[in-house]
């Protein structure tokens, strides 16, 4: 047996203790207002609003699926805040905290796990490419986006970097260890986010990986390191550090944000046949949005009306969720043929008119019109 | 006046014009740099393009295509070279569940303008996994569009049309052919080429339609000369997907007849999915049901029984005899 294992008390990059403590760290100075740190405090609340009315929804049955991010909104927002807006950001199908920070409106997230769309969002207008449900998938598709901004000629100060999202399950697969190759040797400007949440549906970290995930950075060739993915200050500060070094045209970086899936996987998955509630527990105590608040609170930087305003922020945002996934229209029958080609096909249009033609036959027949 | 070009040739003349033409198109994979590639179709892009244009990448085949993905919606155009249809699979994931679905996921905001080049189909002696026909697995793919050549003239002109594509386009290369030789007009306009979509007719005739892509082409022009009972037409299908529907079934109309000959197994291959639309399309003129020549079901041979595992002249004459045996 080796004496490192993939879940070894880590060292984590760690800004704000799970008390509320500022400690700041040597290697990540952050500068930072008040007022930039309650302007956190709020993203991590409204997403965590807009991820619960989600739930709900799901279980209202106005939802086909949703994937959580309940315990991971310090790591999504931390992240999310660091990105520049000329900068592009490849996610997973969790990453509704990067999505916020993108301008993607909730509705938009709402609408592929509803079924109207297959992801919806123009990916260029808000750097954030579509949700990819294929495991890994999106890290190669990253690193060939930084090979491009490479060509660009788009590095240096004012340059574009690009970040990637996965979680630790997505480590065990082929299409990541590529792209961390891919990225190596051609030093692209890429940053790996990988969430390890502990848990890849019931598998434990210790079935994905026998190192701790950000040590796998220094087999291909370049940095890796572990932060606290429950300190939003840390995320926001190791995230910003690993952007900058890449747009610089110092290649990449694998952050590992060592988190927590408070919930379960997706809607559909039962953690607890898989896990024991002390450990839920445990992560309470260092939950993401408690701390942020703690420290605000313990230094007189946000009074009781400021919570109640973001309060009143949820609430809205909460039924605005609820109204918009409700009046998310359904598809027309005959996109089903749109979209799938960029030039004609005659294959698909022939089916497409025959399609329409069927449909027509039903006009008349009632009021649905072949629906 | 034209150029005497091989068909490996040919497509590396279409490379350097595409490449020349635009300057984000990109050539990547393994060994296509300063080798030129295992086939030199890439030969002396990298010396005149540079590194940046001519890509040699890791030996990762998902890699090549995912990181192909990432670069088109940068604003790219590459066109990865997968060394052999055997190693195709490894890449089929981004293939089949990134590459193919991309533009319908976005719904429209993303074209993937991603040239597939592979080199495919048996006779060349190879080892395993040298030498299979993948084809059927594209074209039940929807999102890709699937091509092949079987002369120089194609070559030249339908690597160029599948750069300009806006889809993926998988262009599969009959590697037993490339060394077949013919005059090319490169000076022509591109506008004037046959569109990539459309069958050719290769050789009129009046008795039976056969139809055949890629490598089989010159079997079936061969076969044609030699039947000389009967007068045989040879459309070469060239798009594999979408199908040129109209040509074929105005020949069959004329023919009565229709025999398909491929490389690819024949179950589930292409030729029973044309198969069965010629039928319901000229039913009442058909005078003997469509008959497919193809491999066999099984895994592609060792290379000392490839012989009689793809569909030879006899075969295919074979199937011509069938045809008229109704």
């Amino acid at each position: 047996m080796s004496d490192t294992t993939a879940h070894e008390e880590p060292e984590l990059i760690q800004l704000l203790t799970p008390e509320g403590e500022l400690t700041g760290h040597p290697d990540y100075p952050l500068d930072i207002s008040a007022e930039e740190i309650r302007a956190l405090y709020r993203d991590l609340v409204l997403v965590r609003r807009v991820d619960s009315e989600a739930v709900s929804l799901q279980r209202q049955g106005e939802l086909g699926l949703w994937a959580s991010l309940l315990g991971q909104e310090a790591a999504q927002i931390g992240s999310g805040r660091a990105l520049g807006e000329r900068d592009m950001a490849f996610p997973s199908y969790r990453e509704h905290g990067v999505a916020w920070c993108r301008g993607i409106a909730p509705k938009e997230l709402l609408g592929m796990f509803r079924g109207v769309t297959n992801g919806g969002w123009d990916p260029h207008e808000h750097g954030f490419h579509l949700y990819t449900i294929v495991i890994g998938s999106q890290a190669l598709h990253a690193t060939g986006y930084a090979m491009g901004v490479q060509r660009d000629g788009a590095v240096g100060e004012d340059g574009t970097a690009v970040i990637s999202y996965f979680g630790d399950g997505a480590t065990s697969q082929g299409d990541t260890n590529e792209a961390f190759n891919f990225a190596s040797v051609n030093n692209a400007p890429v940053v790996f986010f990988c969430q390890n949440n502990q848990w890849a549906i019931s598998e434990s970290t210790e079935r994905q990986s026998r190192v701790p995930i950000y040590k796998r950075a220094a087999g291909f060739g370049f940095p890796g390191v572990r932060v606290d993915g429950n300190d939003v200050l840390a995320c926001l500060a190791v995230t910003r550090a690993a952007l900058d070094n890449a747009r610089e045209g110092n290649g990449p970086t694998l952050v590992e944000a060592f988190t927590y899936r408070m919930g379960a996987h997706t809607t559909n998955d039962d953690p607890s046949r898989y896990r024991a509630s002390a450990e839920l527990d445990e992560w309470k105590a260092k939950d993401p949005i408690l701390r942020v608040r703690r420290y605000l609170e313990n230094n007189g930087l946000a009074d009781d009306a400021f919570f109640a305003s973001v309060e009143t922020e949820s609430e809205a945002i909460g039924e605005q969720v609820r109204s918009e996934c409700r009046a998310l229209p359904d598809p027309e029958p005959l996109d089903i043929f749109h979209e799938v080609y960029a030039e004609p096909n005659v294959q698909i249009d022939r089916q497409r008119s025959e399609f329409a033609e069927y449909l027509a036959s039903f006009e008349g027949a009632g009021a649905e019109g072949g629906r | 006046m034209g150029t005497n070009l091989t068909i490996g040739k040919a497509i590396n003349a279409g490379l350097r014009a595409s490449m020349e033409h635009d300057p984000k198109v990109l050539v990547m994979g393994e060994d296509v740099g300063r080798l030129g590639g295992v086939f030199r179709v890439t030969d002396g892009l990298h010396k005149d393009f540079g590194a940046d244009r001519v890509i040699d990448t890791p030996l990762a085949e998902s890699g090549i295509v995912g990181t192909a993905i990432g670069m088109a919606m940068r604003g790219y155009r590459p066109v990865v070279e997968i060394q052999f249809d055997g190693f195709f699979f490894p890449a089929a994931n981004q293939t089949f569940t990134q590459l193919a679905k991309m533009r319908r996921r976005s719904a429209g905001k993303l074209s993937m303008p991603i040239v597939m080049r592979i080199p495919y189909g048996g006779g060349i002696g190879a080892v395993e996994h040298h030498s299979e026909s993948p084809e059927a697995y594209f074209t039940h793919t929807a999102g890709l569009r699937v091509v092949t050549v079987a002369n120089p003239e194609d070559a030249y002109w339908m690597i160029q049309q599948a750069v300009r594509s806006d889809d993926p386009v998988i262009f599969l290369e009959p590697k037993r052919r490339y060394y077949e030789k013919a005059e090319v007009d490169t000076a022509a306009p591109i506008e004037e080429a046959t569109p990539m979509g459309a069958a050719r007719v290769a050789r009129h005739g009046t008795d039976a339609t056969l139809l055949a892509y890629g490598p089989m082409v010159k079997t079936a022009l061969q076969a044609a000369e030699a039947d000389t009972d009967h007068s045989i037409e040879v459309v070469d299908l060239r798009s594999l997907s979408p199908v040129d529907y109209p040509t074929i079934v105005e020949s069959v109309k004329r023919t009565g007849r229709l025999v398909i000959a491929h490389e690819a197994p024949l179950s589930g291959g292409p030729g029973g999915e044309i198969a069965a639309r010629v039928t319901e399309e000229c039913f009442y003129h058909l005078e003997s049901p469509v008959i497919r020549v193809a491999a066999f079901d099984t895994p592609y041979p060792q290379s000392r029984l490839e012989e009689h595992y793809l569909p030879d002249l006899d075969r295919v004459l074979d199937g011509v005899d069938r045809a008229f045996a109704y």
